[in-house]
C-alpha cells in the first residue's frame, strides 16, 4: 500500500493544475480526428523539459488518459473516431447520438471510461511493484532478450505482415546504433553531420508519429469536412449512471477484456475496444441490437479502450519495455529526466513513480467530470478543419524537436524519419515496432556487450545467452510470438491489426 | 497482387533492400570489429528480411500496404515540397517564427476548401495565421524560453 503515502502529492496546486490541464486538453485533442494519443503525447514531451520529473509525467499520463476517451466525442457527435481506440464506440454511440441520445451516450462513454481505466490503474498498482522487485532477478542475457522480446512481440502481433513488422522493428534496432559507439568510441553509420551525436529519441518521436499524420492529411487534398456535430440534449446523469452498472455484463466484459489485451505488448486500445465490443455482442442476448444505437456497444468499447491504458504501462515500468507506442514515448518523457524504468524507479524515485501512477486514477475521475462538460466544446474543436491541423502539427513538430537541444540537426532527423514513416506505412512497415527497436536498441546492445564480456569470462556466449530457465523462456515467448502470428497470417485469419483498424478508420472518415 | 500498385512495392522494398545490403557491408567491414558486434547481428537479420520483402514484391505476392495513388501523390506533393523547404531551408535561414509563419499561411491557402477568389477567405486565413504565430511564440518564446535561430526581420 506504498501508493499511499505519495496520493497527497496529486493534490498540490501545481500537480493537481497540470492533471487538470492534461485531463481538459486531453479530451480536446483525443476528439480531434487525426491526433492519436501518442502523437499528442509526443508533441507534449518538449513541455514537460522544465518540469521536476513527476509533474512532467502527470502531464503525459493524464493526456494519455484523456485522449483514449476524448476519441469517443468525435466518435458518437461526428462519427468520426477520435482515435482507433474508438472506432467500435462509432457504431453504436453515433446512431445514439442520431437517434437524440447523444448527451446519453457520451454519459455512458465517460462513465464506462472511468471504470474501466479505474480497474485498469489499480491492475498497475498491484502488480507494478511485485513485478519490479521480480525483475532485480534479471541478468544482461536476460535484459537483452527482454529487449527483443519488446521489439518482436510488437514487429509481430502489430503489423498485419510479421515480416514486414519485424523488418520495421530492424530498423529501429539499426537507427538506435548510429553515432558513437559507447565502449570504444567508433563511429558508426554516421552519414551527415547531423547524426553525428546519434539519433535523439524525442525528436525521432514526434517525427514518427506526427510527421505521418500530417502528409495523410495533405493526400486529402482539398477536401470539406462535411460532418455534422450532432445536438446534444440534456440527460440526467443519475439515470446514466445506473444504467452502466444496469449494463453489468458488457461493462464487465468491456473492462477485462481491456485490462488483459493492455497487458499484452503490441496490442493497443483499437484491438481492445474491437474486440469488447465483438465479445459482448456475442455474450449479449439482445445481440440483434448492437450497430443500432444499442448502449451495451458503447459501454463495452469505451471501458476496454480506457481500461488497456493502465496494464498499458506495467512492461514499461517493471521492465523497462514499453508495451506500447504510447509507452515508448511515456519512456522518452522518463530518460529525458534521467530516470530509467524498472525496479530502479521504486528503489530510488518512488515519489515519481507512484505520484505518476496516483495521478492516473484520480485522472480518470476527472476525465469523467469534465468529459461530460466538455464534449460539446471538443465536438466544436474536432471540426476544425484538416489544412490548418496538418499546419499547426507541422509546426509543433518543428518547434518541439528544435527545442529539445536547441539544434537544427534534430529537425532535420524528425522530418527525414517522418517523411520516410508514411511512405513506408503505405507499403505496409509500421512505425510502432520502428519505436521500440530505436527505444530499445540502446538496451539491447548494452547488455549484449556486457553479457558477451561475462560469458567470455566464464562460459562461452552460446552458452550464456541459450541456457537457463529465464533465457530458454524469453527465447520461447519471442519464437512463438512470431510463429503464432506467421502462422495466422498464412491461414489469413489474422485478428484485427493496427492496419485494420485504420483502415476501418479511413472508410468511416 | 492485383489491385496493389506492384511497382511502387518493388521500388520501396528494394530500397529497404539496398539500406539492408549496406548495413551489413559496414558491419562487417568497419573497424573496430568489436565496436560493431551489435549492428553485425542485427544487419544479418535486417538484410535477410528485406531480401525476402524484396523478393515477394518482385514476385508480386505483396500482401499489405495500399501504395499511393496517383491523385493522394498530387495532393501531397505542394505540401509535402513545402514543408521540406521549411524545415531544410527556411527555418535556418528565415528565422523559425517568420519561416513558420509564411509556410503556415501558404499551407493553410493551399488545402483550403474554401475558394480562392474570395477576400473573406484570404482574411480568415490571415487571421488565423495570427493567432498561430501569436501561441507557438507565446509557448515557445515565451514559457519554454526556447532560442531559436536570428530572425531575418527582427
Amino acid at each position: 500500500m506504498e501508493f499511499l503515502l505519495y496520493f497527497g502529492d496529486v493534490f498540490t496546486p501545481f500537480n493537481f493544475m497540470l492533471l487538470l490541464i492534461g485531463t481538459i486538453g486531453g479530451l480536446i485533442l483525443g476528439a480531434t480526428p487525426g491526433l492519436s494519443p501518442t502523437m499528442a503525447v509526443a508533441l507534449l514531451i518538449p513541455f514537460t523539459f522544465r518540469l521536476e520529473p513527476a509533474q512532467g509525467l502527470i502531464l503525459l499520463g493524464a493526456a494519455y488518459t484523456s485522449t483514449v476517451a476524448g476519441g469517443a466525442v468525435s466518435a458518437i457527435l461526428l462519427k468520426i473516431p477520435g482515435a482507433p481506440a474508438n472506432i467500435a464506440t462509432t457504431l453504436d454511440g453515433h446512431t445514439m447520438a442520431q437517434k437524440g441520445h447523444g448527451a446519453r451516450a457520451l454519459q455512458l462513454s465517460f462513465l464506462a471510461s472511468a471504470v474501466g481505466g479505474i480497474f485498469g490503474v489499480l491492475l498497475l498498482i498491484f502488480l507494478t511493484p511485485v513485478l519490479a522487485q521480480w525483475a532485480l532477478a534479471f541478468g544482461p542475457s536476460h535484459l537483452f532478450w527482454l529487449a527483443i522480446l519488446g521489439v518482436t512481440v510488437i514487429g509481430s502481433l502489430d503489423s498485419s505482415s510479421v515480416v514486414k513488422g519485424l523488418l520495421s522493428g530492424c530498423i529501429g534496432l539499426w537507427l538506435a546504433t548510429v553515432g558513437f559507439d559507447d565502449i570504444m568510441g567508433a563511429q558508426r553509420f554516421i552519414f551527415h553531420s547531423s547524426v553525428s551525436g546519434g539519433i535523439n529519441v524525442i525528436p525521432a518521436l514526434i517525427g514518427l508519429f506526427a510527421i505521418p499524420q500530417v502528409i495523410t492529411m495533405f493526400a486529402k487534398g482539398r477536401r470539406r469536412l462535411d460532418a455534422e456535430v450532432l445536438t446534444v440534449e440534456r440527460h440526467p446523469i443519475g439515470e446514466a449512471f445506473r444504467e452502466v452498472f444496469r449494463r453489468f455484463r458488457a461493462l464487465s466484459i468491456g473492462t477485462i477484456t481491456g485490462s488483459i489485451i493492455g497487458l499484452i505488448p503490441g496490442v493497443g486500445g483499437q484491438i481492445a475496444g474491437l474486440v469488447a465490443y465483438d465479445q459482448s455482442k456475442k455474450m449479449s442476448p439482445e445481440r440483434d441490437k448492437f450497430g443500432t444505437g444499442h448502449s451495451e456497444g458503447v459501454i463495452a468499447a469505451e471501458s476496454a479502450n480506457n481500461a488497456m491504458v493502465g496494464p498499458s504501462l506495467v512492461p514499461l515500468l517493471t521492465l523497462s519495455i514499453p508495451g506500447s507506442p504510447t509507452a515508448a514515448v511515456l519512456l522518452g518523457g522518463l530518460l529525458i529526466h534521467g530516470i530509467f524504468p524498472g525496479s530502479d524507479l521504486f528503489d530510488n524515485y518512488p515519489d515519481v513513480a507512484w505520484t505518476f501512477i496516483n495521478s492516473m486514477l484520480v485522472g480518470q475521475i476527472l476525465m469523467c467530470i469534465f468529459g461530460l462538460y466538455v464534449a460539446g466544446l471538443a465536438a466544436k474543436v474536432a471540426q476544425v478543419p484538416n489544412n490548418v491541423m496538418a499546419a499547426v502539427v507541422l509546426g509543433l513538430a518543428v518547434f518541439g524537436s528544435y527545442s529539445v537541444q536547441n539544434s537544427m540537426g534534430d529537425v532535420y532527423v524528425m522530418a527525414a524519419l517522418g517523411t520516410g514513416m508514411y511512405f513506408l506505412e503505405r507499403f505496409g512497415f509500421s512505425a510502432a515496432p520502428l519505436v521500440l527497436g530505436l527505444i530499445l536498441g540502446p538496451i539491447a546492445e548494452a547488455n549484449f556487450i556486457q553479457g558477451s564480456m561475462i560469458a567470455n569470462a566464464t562460459s562461452s556466449v552460446g552458452q550464456y545467452f541459450f541456457t537457463g530457465a529465464l533465457n530458454l523462456t524469453l527465447i520461447a515467448i519471442v519464437v512463438l510470438s512470431i510463429f503464432y502470428s506467421a502462422w495466422m497470417e498464412l491461414r489469413s485469419r489474422r485478428y484485427t491489426t493496427k492496419d485494420d483498424a485504420v483502415r476501418k478508420e479511413e472508410a468511416l472518415t | 497482387m492485383t489491385d496493389l500498385p506492384r511497382t511502387q512495392h518493388i521500388i520501396a522494398s528494394g530500397l529497404v533492400a539496398a539500406v539492408g545490403i549496406w548495413i551489413t557491408y559496414v558491419s562487417y567491414t568497419q573497424e573496430p570489429a568489436d565496436a560493431f558486434l551489435f549492428p553485425r547481428l542485427i544487419s544479418s537479420v535486417f538484410v535477410v528480411l528485406a531480401l525476402w520483402t524484396f523478393g515477394k514484391a518482385i514476385l508480386g505476392k505483396t500482401k499489405v500496404g495500399n501504395g499511393l495513388s496517383r491523385q493522394a501523390m498530387l495532393n501531397i506533393l505542394p505540401g509535402l515540397v513545402i514543408a521540406l523547404v521549411f524545415v531544410y531551408w527556411a527555418a535556418n535561414t528565415l528565422g523559425f517564427y517568420t519561416a513558420s509563419t509564411i509556410t503556415f499561411f501558404i499551407l493553410i491557402s493551399l488545402y483550403d476548401p474554401a475558394p480562392h477568389g474570395e477576400i473573406k477567405s484570404w482574411i480568415k486565413r490571415l487571421v488565423i495565421t495570427a493567432g498561430f504565430l501569436a501561441v507557438m511564440y507565446g509557448l515557445f518564446a515565451k514559457l519554454l524560453s526556447v532560442f531559436t535561430p536570428r530572425e531575418i526581420f527582427f
